[in-house]
Formats: structure tokens, sequence, C-alpha cells
């Protein structure tokens, strides 16, 4: 879990990696937009070899549910 | 068989330059020069009001028989490819063939297809040269998506630029002598809708106009172009690295004699998600596309020609040239310089 959460911050620049926890509701950051969307998808990608779609990241709130796609 | 040989590429970018600061300025709550970086998009060039992908390519077809000396009377076919026609019909290519002043007994025709349109036409060209059905074949691309863009949509606006392309396909070796190899071609329907422009054919004669917000803030009617940007996304991972793995040992050839990739190029994030896909070194991979955006069918003759101009790449080297997107359709097919 905590591997995927430095793999999740990476994708956002401005926020530190100390603000993010499980229970992050990623979407409510103010960066959080479409091109870190698909940073995310690619992130998923290449660190797991998971295909995720934009519906996964619209049913998703927290960096756990997230996670848990990584684990289905 | 007869060979064929892509010898020629000239390419056209409209006059208006939209930038990152215009952008920004337009959605100032908007971190357009932070996503511009991930994208590697500094200006898209837009096409005028009265200016039409035919315009576009007239002009970037004059351009390629100006700076290489041909002689438009050489040229016994011509292929149009483009998805903003002037008019349903007649066919736009008609309309070139006068206004370039190519020969009467000249063949000529429209096709549609988006980002995989220059693989496309080089497999006609190829078809055309080895049946013994035409000599030299002018092959130009012209894309004006700026005009299908809503204006709030502020993601598409970013990524992509209008241009057109010219490319001299012939029987005989000369100029960038580019030695036409084998094709992989592929098609998926199935994901029409995710990249789609819905009002104005048949299907759908009337727009609604009636605007719908995506999760991003991105606005967009069925006037306008759509782009499910996830579902694209993964569609190249998915599609691109096997259609590579397969061009390659169509050509007889292993991933390490491929010198250049040459992708459509979509937006440089992208580009380097197939790259490490595809397990291949940046200095392999080429990506020129921060002067005009993504042009659609334009983008792997603009990355080629300005590669030329640099003088990166040099006879004896292979490229690969793979195009992918809307349709779905993609290609790929892999050239040698002679």
């Amino acid at each position: 879990m905590e591997d995927f959460i430095n793999n999740f911050a990476e994708q956002i620049d401005e926020t530190e990696r100390n603000e993010f926890s499980k229970d992050t509701k990623f979407k409510d950051l103010d960066e959080w937009d479409s091109m870190i969307a698909l940073s995310i998808i690619a992130m998923m990608d290449e660190e797991y070899e998971i295909t995720i779609n934009g519906d996964d990241i619209k049913n998703a709130n927290t960096i756990e549910d997230l996670y848990k796609l990584v684990n289905a | 068989m007869m060979e064929s040989y892509i010898n020629h590429i000239s390419y056209y970018l409209p006059e208006k330059i939209l930038t990152n600061d215009d952008l920004a300025t337009e959605f100032p709550e908007w971190s357009v020069e932070k996503i511009a970086k991930k994208i590697g998009i500094n200006e898209r060039h837009i096409a005028a009001d009265d200016e039409t992908s035919l315009d576009m390519g007239i002009k970037a077809s004059n351009l390629l028989f100006q700076e290489y000396d041909i002689d438009a009377s050489s040229i016994d076919y011509l292929l149009f490819c483009t998805q903003s026609p002037d008019y349903f019909l007649p066919t736009s290519a008609c309309i070139m063939q006068n206004k370039l002043g190519l020969r009467k007994s000249c063949g000529a025709l429209d096709f549609n297809l988006g980002c995989s349109g220059f693989i496309y036409g080089l497999s006609l060209a190829k078809g055309l040269i080895a049946s013994g059905i035409a000599n030299n074949v002018l092959l130009v691309c012209g894309e004006t998506y700026s005009k299908f863009l809503n204006k709030s949509d502020k993601g598409n606006r970013t990524i992509f630029g209008d241009a057109a392309s010219a490319s001299l396909i012939s029987n005989e070796v000369f100029g960038l002598s580019a030695k036409i190899g084998g094709f992989d071609l592929g098609t998926d329907g199935s994901g029409a809708e995710n990249l789609i422009v819905k009002a104005g054919g048949m299907r759908q004669p009337k727009m609604t106009a009636q605007e719908v917000d995506d999760d991003y803030g991105n606005t967009t009617s069925d006037a306008d172009l759509f782009m499910n940007g996830p579902e694209i996304f993964n569609f190249t991972s998915l599609n691109v690295p096997e259609l590579v793995r397969s061009n390659v040992s169509k050509n007889a050839l292993q991933m390490e004699d491929i010198n250049h990739f040459v992708f459509h190029q979509a937006n440089a994030y992208m580009l380097n998600h197939l790259r490490k896909k595809i397990k291949v070194e940046q200095d392999r991979f080429p990506v020129r596309m921060n002067f005009c955006g993504n042009t659609v069918s334009s983008t792997i003759q603009i990355a080629l020609r300005t590669l030329q101009d640099e003088e990166a790449i040099k006879t004896g080297e292979k490229i690969l040239l793979a195009g992918f997107g809307v349709g779905y359709s993609w290609g790929a097919v892999t050239i040698e310089l002679c």
C-alpha cells in the first residue's frame, strides 16, 4: 500500500508525499485534472501491468479504492 | 515486384499560432504550462476561418513542387487523406487536381482516416505502383481539427494543431529515397464512439448543440469532436506494442535493427509511455511536435521531414513508422533509406 501511495504521489508534482494517505480523496486535490488521470492510468500499467479505464477512476474516491483494483 | 520509394516530403502550417500563453490567458484556472510540458507542445497552428484542409493540401503540394523542382504533370495519381473535406461531393481530390494543374489522365480520390492516414496512404501508393497503375503518387494529408473543437474544450485545444503535408511516392529512387517495406494494418470499429464528431453526417444530419461537461470540465456538443482520452490511451497501450513487434518480424528484422521509431506524434506523454512499453531507448525514438502539436494525419511526415532537415537520418538506416487512432484504425511500415 505504501508503495502504491508513493507511485500515486509521483504523478502529482505540487502536493508533498506526506500529505497523501490511503484515505486521500484524490479528486478533491486542486491539481486534479484529466492529465493526472491519464498519468494514473499509465502508472497502473507500467508498475502493476493493470489496465484501468475512465470509469474505474470515476468510481474511485480514495487512493485505497484505486489500490483495490491492483489486487482485484 | 516494382519497388516504391518515399522521395520527398513537404508540409504547410497555417499562419495563426496558438501558444501556451494564449491558452493560459483564456483558461486562467488551468495549469496549461504544466500540461503542455508533459505533452511536449509549445505551439499549434490554426487554420484561418476561410482556410480548409483542401486549401492547405494545395499549399503543401505547391511547396513540394517548388522545393524539389517537381513537374506537376509527372503526377499520375493523387491521394488525399482528410476528415474535413470541402463538400460531401465532389471529392476534394478532384478539385485539388485542377488547382494543382495535374494532368487530366491522373487518378484522384479522397480517403477518410485520421492518425493512421499516412500509413494507409503509403500502402495504397505502394499497391498502385507495384501493380503498374501509377509511377508517381502524390499523397496529401490535411486536417483542421481546430474547426471541430469546442472553444471551451481546453484539453483537445492544447493537443491538436492544423497542418497539411504532401509526399511524393515513386517507382524511381531520388531525394529521401526511402524504400517502402512490408505493412501491418488493423481496424477495430468497436472503438468508433471514443473519438468521433457525431453530427453533420447522414446518421445525424442536425446537431442538437446541447453541451455536455466531462469529469474534467471540458465541454462538448454532438457537433464537436469528442475524444475519450483514457479509452484512446488504453487502446494504443494495448495494440501498438504488438503492432511494432509484428511489423519488425514482417520485415525480417529484429528490434535492434530499427534505427528510428517514428510514431504518430499524438503527444509526448503517450509516446513516452509507448516507448517504455516497447523497451526502446530515447535516442531511437524521435519526438518532433513541440512547434505544431498533434496534426493528425501529417505528424509522421512532419517528424520525418524535420529529421531529414536536421540530418538526423541517413542512408542505410531503417525507420519503423506507426500510426494509430480514430476508427480505431492502425498501421505500421518499415522504410529503408537507400
